[in-house]
């Protein structure tokens, strides 16, 4: 973990400081969809579960534990995307009349 | 054994699973994946794009996942498509059946589940490996548990307090704040005690209660009115266990997306504090304000005018220039379909009616972006408080539909007001203004508003849905 901890620390501080820089810029009207999509995209964790769920050696106890990760994470995956795709699509211009 | 861990971290961790190389396209697809992800958040900064954001984020997820399918190290799929299943078919469910007015609940039961899958990994990992954990990784594994389970009971008690299912109002106790900073502090230290002696596995039981127990602490002395803080560092914490996961399974990708969610939780609460003119710790640890308030005779005695839905629409039918303020009691009087069927009638018959957003209105960041949307009211008809507030003058009716605090004119002129400082909407200003409100009960603040007994001011005692559909059944009669 040692030496990669440091490139894991560099990814983490770069990849706040494009977040904080992206995310300054979107519409505060669009601020909840703005929270159920990075909730979306985190629940990208759904691969770390992954890999415990899939495993063999680890035991039926944190193979089932991996398992519930799974859903959780899957919860927030379908969920997230599918929400905020339908709360974007309510937002209309004002119609031509 | 505790120095000699301490002093092997740096060098190598032969057994520990996660340093081992992925298939080349494996590494690949979760580099792409990550610029598919920054992309999505840079595409929903403007309405055009939006929708190409969610899709582009759905290809990155969709990639990365199936990738991570193809691992070595992935051996058996039954437990994986099962929790797939499970999840998958709730998340349907949850998105599908959530009402637009219960979508800050539903965003807190979502921090719960990421913050949950965070936290179960990071117990996998201490059980599976704990015999090969040196400092340094126990630390990663303590910080991904901490604030996984801190945050999952954390914020599911922000659902239960949203959805009404435990009291909304703070519970506050004497020592509260002593009492929350002992349980972390016992938590810091179970967990430092953990990176030195990674084999005691009973230590990390307790270092999870202290955990989950510091979640709730932390949650239930807040009130509504300052719900749309907590849930965006609630947003924050749930991205920065997924991060703190990236850093226990050595994957850069999860990293990047959780810092991704991470950041913006905290630009969003940092935004909800500026509204409020207060700091985090007053919101998280201030719950003791709020007793001294101004006699309410004293405000309202004898200049409270109440009116009626005939009166009220007489005075819209005559404006140039309408402005509605919603506020929580418009998601909660499920008021918002009349509102865009008033804004219909008023725009037909020319009128020009907007809509003015205070960011602390409703219970998460843009709440009432999204109730509006929801009943077919153009965007471009709402406006921020900096863009609005200039313009209250010229403005002929003001209508204020279940929001309180948020237009009360203290906070700018009254020095000595328990919210002094809060940027507020002018509504004063406009040469009329209706106030729809079920009484005079005060707001979140607990403060009378003087906005009510002011000359150009008058009050519909009703609920907000009830007294805007009176008030469309008396415009139609015009």
């Amino acid at each position: 973990m040692g030496s990669s901890l440091t490139a894991n620390l560099f990814v983490f501080i770069l990849a706040a400081f494009l977040g904080y820089e992206v995310v300054r810029r979107v519409s505060p009207q669009l601020h909840t969809p703005l929270m159920s999509l990075t909730n979306a995209i985190s629940a990208i964790s759904v691969v770390g579960a992954i890999t415990i769920a899939g495993s063999h050696h680890d035991g039926v106890v944190l193979v089932s534990l991996g398992a519930i990760a799974v859903a959780c994470a899957m919860i927030n995956v379908v969920g997230g995307f599918m929400i905020t795709d339908r709360m974007l699509k309510m937002f209309k211009k004002r119609k031509d009349r | 054994m505790a120095p000699a861990a301490l002093i092997s971290a740096p060098h190598t961790l032969p057994t520990w699973p996660h340093t081992a190389h992925w298939p080349w396209y494996v590494t690949l697809v979760y580099m792409a994946a990550a610029m598919m992800f920054a992309l999505s958040l840079k595409w929903l900064s403007s309405h055009k794009t939006a929708r190409r954001g969610v899709k582009i984020g759905e290809i990155g997820m969709a990639a990365a996942i199936l990738a991570t399918l193809l691992l070595p190290e992935v051996r058996q799929y039954n437990w994986i498509f099962a929790g797939a299943i499970v999840g998958a078919a709730i998340g349907v469910l949850l998105a599908v059946l959530t009402p637009m007015t219960a979508v800050p609940q539903q965003t807190a039961l979502s921090h719960a589940f990421g913050a949950l899958a965070a936290a179960l990994v990071g117990t996998a990992e201490f059980y599976g490996h704990h015999a090969q954990l040196t400092a340094g990784s126990t630390a990663a594994i303590g910080l991904e548990s901490l604030l996984g389970y801190l945050t999952f009971t954390g914020s599911l008690i922000a659902a239960g307090k949203l959805q009404e299912v435990l009291p909304t109002r703070p519970i506050t106790y004497p020592l509260q704040n002593a009492m929350n900073l002992s349980v972390l502090a016992a938590a810091v230290v179970c967990g430092v005690w953990m990176c030195m002696a990674p084999q005691m596995v009973l230590l990390y039981p307790v270092f999870v209660g202290l955990a989950l127990l510091f979640g709730v602490l932390l949650i239930i002395p807040i009130g509504g009115g300052d719900m749309p803080t907590v849930i965006a560092l609630l947003n924050s914490y749930a991205g920065l266990s997924a991060s703190a996961m990236g850093f226990v399974v050595n994957n850069k990708l999860l990293i990047i997306a959780g810092a991704l969610e991470g950041s913006s939780g905290f630009i969003l609460s940092m935004i909800m504090c500026q509204a409020m003119n207060r700091s985090f710790l007053n919101v998280l640890f201030g719950q003791a304000s709020g007793g001294k308030q101004a006699p309410t005779d004293d405000v309202y005695g004898g200049k409270i005018k109440s009116t009626t839905a005939e009166e009220v629409a007489d005075i819209l039918a005559t404006a140039r220039r309408v402005v509605i303020v919603p506020g929580y009691g418009l998601a909660v009087a499920q008021a918002q379909h009349v509102t865009g069927e008033l804004f219909e009638l008023l725009d037909s018959k020319g009128v020009d009616v907007q809509f003015a957003i205070h960011p602390v209105a409703g219970r998460m960041p843009g709440h009432m972006n999204v109730l509006l949307a929801e009943a077919d009211i153009p965007y471009d008809r709402l406006q921020e408080m900096e863009q609005i507030n200039e313009q209250f003058a010229d403005v002929d009716v003001v209508v204020v539909n279940g929001a309180n605090d948020v237009v009360n004119p203290d906070a700018r002129d009254n020095p000595g007001s328990p919210i002094a400082g809060m940027p507020v909407l002018n509504v004063d200003k406009a040469r009329t203004v209706v106030v729809i409100k079920r009484s005079l009960s005060p707001g979140f603040a607990g403060i009378p508003n003087p906005l009510f007994a002011r000359d150009n001011c008058l009050m519909f005692f009703a609920d907000g849905k009830k007294a805007t559909l009176d008030i469309i059944q008396e415009l139609k009669k015009l």
